[in-house]
């Protein structure tokens, strides 16, 4: 049996009915129970073995079989009350063949010798069906079989460890310390996963894997009542590949930026940031109104991440740019013709941006994909030029390649895996530059912080992002912050208006804990890199309405 | 057992779960579903799958400690389990000062929204439905992609203070988008219905083939203001943002579009156009709902907008409670009223304006006035003169829906129509809207 479920955040009227939610796979169970360990190794390897001789033997030419136990620990709070305290566990087994050169696939939480042989043959016989309206086969790139193998997100805390009243204290301090500070409201929640898989395959690989994730965040609201105003400001953390440590707050790990903002690199001081975000939360109740028109953007890591994953992660999918997503989320403008020309100017010669999933502590990181393939760094876009997308295995052959890029994901066991964004992230400039000196060289611009409001078009052309902060410069220097501010460009422009990237002192990653895609829809968390960046003459709108 | 039980099976399953209950309040809620679902792209099948759920989630109290634990199996030494997991949860839990207590019984009326006619559709009916969307685009040289889902299930919940509900219903929708094979045309349908014998897969396609061909070789316009018919699924992916702020709670608290100067709410005042009209009602027969919402709470007949007027805003028990009000359910289903036009009429009275069929990527940009931002998508069309004269480039757009309800100028019938944002269905006419304020242009296609 399968589930799916749905938390509804908090606030949001009559959404209870609706979509706007955060996915829960599995059954609702205690926190001590998700400590409990996995079922050992041997054990799955046997039942892997089972299913691959199955599949086999009723004329499967490719298996993979992935069991998978999948925790889940969320906790909401507002203001003084715990809302919600949520640890999940979902066990299974997904099996995936290839018959008469079409996929077949087919899930059970039955994981004993016997659900593990019905479910195999059930795999078979949709792909068998499945054949009968397929015009062309299946190419698997190779994959040699990498035997026995573990991986595990190197972790200092378990996160599924530290007791829940520690993590209700802190999230109970960052409460009371951001209504301290001015907050009308606020709301803070902590997700963590951990996915324990398991990946057999009829190449010969038998990999065990332990996937280690953190995401601390909160919204804090400032009300004006008299007024009828109210303002808000998210955290400024990432979530992470990481254990609990990501929570220590070490000095060691934050940037200092202009006007007194902090970055955090590896390391999130959750406290310091509500106490900063109460402040400045009331501090845009008053905040001026921009002037529509042309800025230079200066865009921190923790807003251009977003910017990065809409407008060159998503366009580099190759199932988007083949049309396979075209009835949902789209397909892409970066074609496999701009591509082969080798001169497709995606940005200005300073944009080097790099697909990776082996970068330390960040969420796409893993040892081995979905279907077993050992994980790599290679580019997208070098040196400005449209170079290579991101693909799985029945993929790369069209890319004339003989090898995956190790794309494939699924959130469950249950879910069939597909091609997942890894980690695309810019890479830092190669000359020394802070983000004080890159304001410095700013006659008129705004200095962006923060994940806001986003919207791209399906193609992926024409996007407008809002942000958290908005600092006005002029002549070199803050002047003063700013409300009703969102930027719209067209993804091609904007890229080839990169002027400066600060060095790698100022890199950072951003993340995304739940991005969406597919029918039905599967969630996926991915990182992007990035340094303090600058665009010039970038078009800025004012949303500001009177009703 | 079967995955979907009848009202008496999961009455006593129910009665049993409780008799394990050792908590000063204890409530069970009941569920199970079967999907199925084909997924198209390339004119090709790309996958298909089925997915079984079931699941029982008991709530134990003691006093205002309240602990949840779920289970989806259903033998005696499971549910005994599950309803001690639940206890053991609530004892370690902090106490809950928003916890407001269980109902008593509660008298439902009788909603139906379950027919066997979608019930009963197996993966061959399901292929047979896209190979005839397939065999029109594969036939006129179109590319589809697309997706049928159809879904049966029910809910019940019981409570240790006598309480007890059940409602089964079935779904399914149905969404295409047909390209044309050099990439210059795209067109898109959406169908969602409560009995499957009203989707017609071939009538759909040829309204995405229709649109995808008639969008070919589209002409930039000038982004400004333009009036525009927006056909209902373009306009519900706006208006749902309208429903979603419906909350007493944040109103109150002063941060959300419903709130109002001086601490008070716009409750009682006229917000949008005389003409529009917002209400939910289980017994609608086109788009039936549970006559129950999650706490138990009786659905009835209720307006929320009535002739531009807010008539009502959700109450949970517990801001009821503070507020010393009647308490009122989300809704589970949104109808709004429509008027007489036909969408050629409106065609036909425009001198110069844009039809939009789709809108894409909403997202909020400010909270405060409900301002949205998004894109037109898979057919847009300039009007002038009474008739559509050519296709347009997609258009980016920053509008409130509030404000888009004040500048109505005339509302077609209302239809079922699904939500391609959050994949709810609703009942929205088509609407003429002036003076729509679209900012940038995007070369998508």
């Amino acid at each position: 049996m399968n589930r799916r479920d749905f938390i509804q955040l908090s606030g949001m009227g009559l959404g209870a009915m609706m979509g706007s939610s955060i996915p829960v796979l599995g059954n609702i169970v205690t926190a001590d129970h998700l400590l409990e360990p996995a079922a050992d190794v041997a054990f799955k390897k046997r039942m892997a073995d089972i299913a691959l001789n199955a599949t086999k033997s009723r004329g499967a030419t490719y298996t993979d079989v992935r069991i998978g136990r999948y925790l889940q620990q969320y906790l909401f709070t507002r203001e003084n009350k715990v809302q919600n305290i949520v640890n999940a566990e979902s066990y299974g087994v997904g099996i995936r063949v290839i018959a008469n050169g079409t996929w077949g696939f087919s899930a059970t939480s039955d994981v004993t010798p016997e659900g593990i042989a019905k479910c195999a043959e059930t795999a078979v016989a949709i792909a068998k069906a499945n054949s009968k309206i397929q015009k062309e086969p299946v190419i698997l790139a190779p994959q040699k079989g990498v035997g026995e193998v573990s991986w595990k997100t190197p972790i200092q805390k378990n996160a599924f460890e530290v007791p829940v009243q520690e993590k209700i204290d802190l999230l109970m301090k960052v409460n009371s310390e951001a209504m301290k500070n001015g907050a009308g409201f606020v709301t803070s929640n902590l997700f963590l996963v951990n996915e324990q898989k398991y990946f057999a395959s009829s190449d010969g690989s038998y990999i065990d894997q332990e996937v280690h994730r953190i995401w601390p965040t909160f919204t804090v609201t400032a009300v004006d009542k008299a007024a009828g105003k109210f303002k808000t400001r998210d955290a400024i953390s990432s979530p992470m590949g990481m254990g609990y440590e990501y929570l220590d707050g070490l000095a060691s790990e934050k940037i200092a930026a202009p006007n007194g903002l902090v970055g955090y690199r590896n390391s999130y001081d959750m406290v310091e940031d509500a106490i900063m975000a109460a402040k400045q939360a009331k501090e845009k109740m008053t905040a001026k109104s921009v002037m529509a028109g042309k800025y230079d953007l200066i865009l921190d890591p923790n807003h251009l991440g977003l910017t990065i994953h809409e407008s060159v992660g998503h366009p580099t999918e190759l199932d988007r740019v083949l049309g396979y997503e075209a009835n949902y989320a789209g397909t892409s403008f970066a074609t496999l013709d701009k591509w082969k020309t080798k001169a497709f100017n995606y940005g200005s010669k300073q944009v080097n941006i790099v697909a990776d999933k082996t970068q330390p502590h960040t969420l796409g990181t893993v040892g081995y994909d979905d279907e077993g393939v050992p994980c790599k760094e290679w580019d997208l876009i070098k040196d400005g030029i449209l170079v290579n997308y991101q693909a799985t295995r029945d993929q790369v052959n069209i890319l004339g390649e003989n090898a995956s890029h190790g794309c494939c994901y699924a959130d469950n066991w249950n879910s069939v895996q597909f091609q997942r964004m890894p980690n695309v992230s810019l890479r830092p400039g190669k000359e020394k530059l802070s983000v004080f000196d890159m304001i410095k060289g700013v006659e008129k611009g705004i200095y962006i912080i923060g994940r806001g409001s986003y919207s791209i078009d399906q193609q992926r052309y024409n996007f407008q992002f809002g942000g958290q902060l908005f600092y006005e410069i002029k002549n070199g220097e803050i002047v003063g912050m700013l409300d009703d501010v969102a930027y719209q460009s067209n993804t091609q422009e904007f890229w080839n208006s990169c002027a400066q990237i600060c060095d790698k002192d100022d890199y950072r990653t951003f993340g995304s804990f739940f991005d969406g895609k597919g029918q039905p829809s599967q969630v996926s968390a991915v990182s992007h890199g990035s340094s303090t960046t600058r665009f010039n003459g970038v078009n800025v709108i004012n949303t500001g309405r009177k009703i | 057992m079967s995955v979907i039980l009848t009202e008496s099976e999961a009455k006593t399953l129910l009665e049993k779960v409780l008799k394990y209950s050792k908590a000063d309040e204890c409530e069970v809620n009941l569920s199970g579903e079967i999907r199925g679902n084909i997924r198209y792209a390339r004119n090709e099948v790309s996958t298909s799958g089925a997915l079984t759920n079931q699941n029982l989630s008991v709530q134990s109290a003691f006093g205002k400690k309240v602990g949840v634990a779920t289970i989806d199996e259903f033998d005696d030494a499971s549910l005994e389990k599950v309803v001690r997991r639940s206890e053991e949860l609530a004892q370690l839990a902090p106490e809950n000062p928003e916890y407001v207590g269980l109902l008593g019984p509660q008298t439902y009326i009788k909603s139906n929204g379950y027919f066997d006619s979608t019930a009963s559709v197996s993966p061959d009916t399901r292929a047979e439905a896209v190979s005839k969307s397939l065999k029109l685009s594969r036939e006129q040289k179109l590319v589809a992609a697309g997706f049928l889902e159809d879904q049966k299930g029910y809910s019940a919940m019981m409570n240790s203070k006598g309480l007890f509900a059940f409602y089964k219903s079935t779904n399914v929708n149905f969404s295409l988008t047909v390209r044309t094979e050099d990439g210059t045309g795209s067109g898109y349908v959406a169908k969602g219905y409560s009995d499957v014998n009203k989707l017609d897969t071939a009538a759909a396609t040829k309204i995405a083939m229709q649109k995808s061909l008639g969008s070919k070789g589209a002409r930039a316009l000038e982004p400004g203001k333009y009036t525009v018919i927006l056909e209902p699924t373009a306009a519900v992916v706006l208006l749902e943002n309208i429903y979603y702020d419906m909350d007493a709670r944040s109103a109150d608290e002063g941060r959300s579009f419903f709130s109002k100067p001086g601490g008070k709410t716009k409750l009682g005042e006229k917000i949008v156009d005389e003409r529009v009209t917002f209400f939910s009602d289980p017994m609608h027969p086109e788009l039936p709902a549970a006559s129950w919402s999650g706490d138990g709470l009786p659905q009835e007949k209720m307006m929320w907008i009535e002739k531009g007027v807010v008539k009502n805003l959700s109450y949970s028990r517990y801001w009821a409670k503070e507020k010393g009000v009647k308490p009122i359910p989300s809704p589970n289903n949104m109808i709004m009223t429509g008027g007489t036009a036909t969408l050629e009429e409106m065609i036909k009275s425009t001198q110069r304006g844009i039809l939009v069929t789709k809108l894409w990527y909403i997202r909020s940009v400010d909270p405060q006035t409900l301002l949205q931002t998004g894109l037109t998508r898979d057919g847009t069309f300039y009007i002038e003169d009474g008739k559509i004269k050519y296709p347009i480039k997609n258009f980016r757009f920053n509008e409130s829906p509030i404000i888009m309800l004040n500048n109505l100028e005339m509302l077609g019938k209302t239809e079922r129509v699904v939500s391609t944002e959050s994949n709810q269905n609703y009942m929205v006419p088509p609407m003429k809207i002036r003076e729509f304020t679209f900012s940038s242009l995007s070369d998508a296609v």
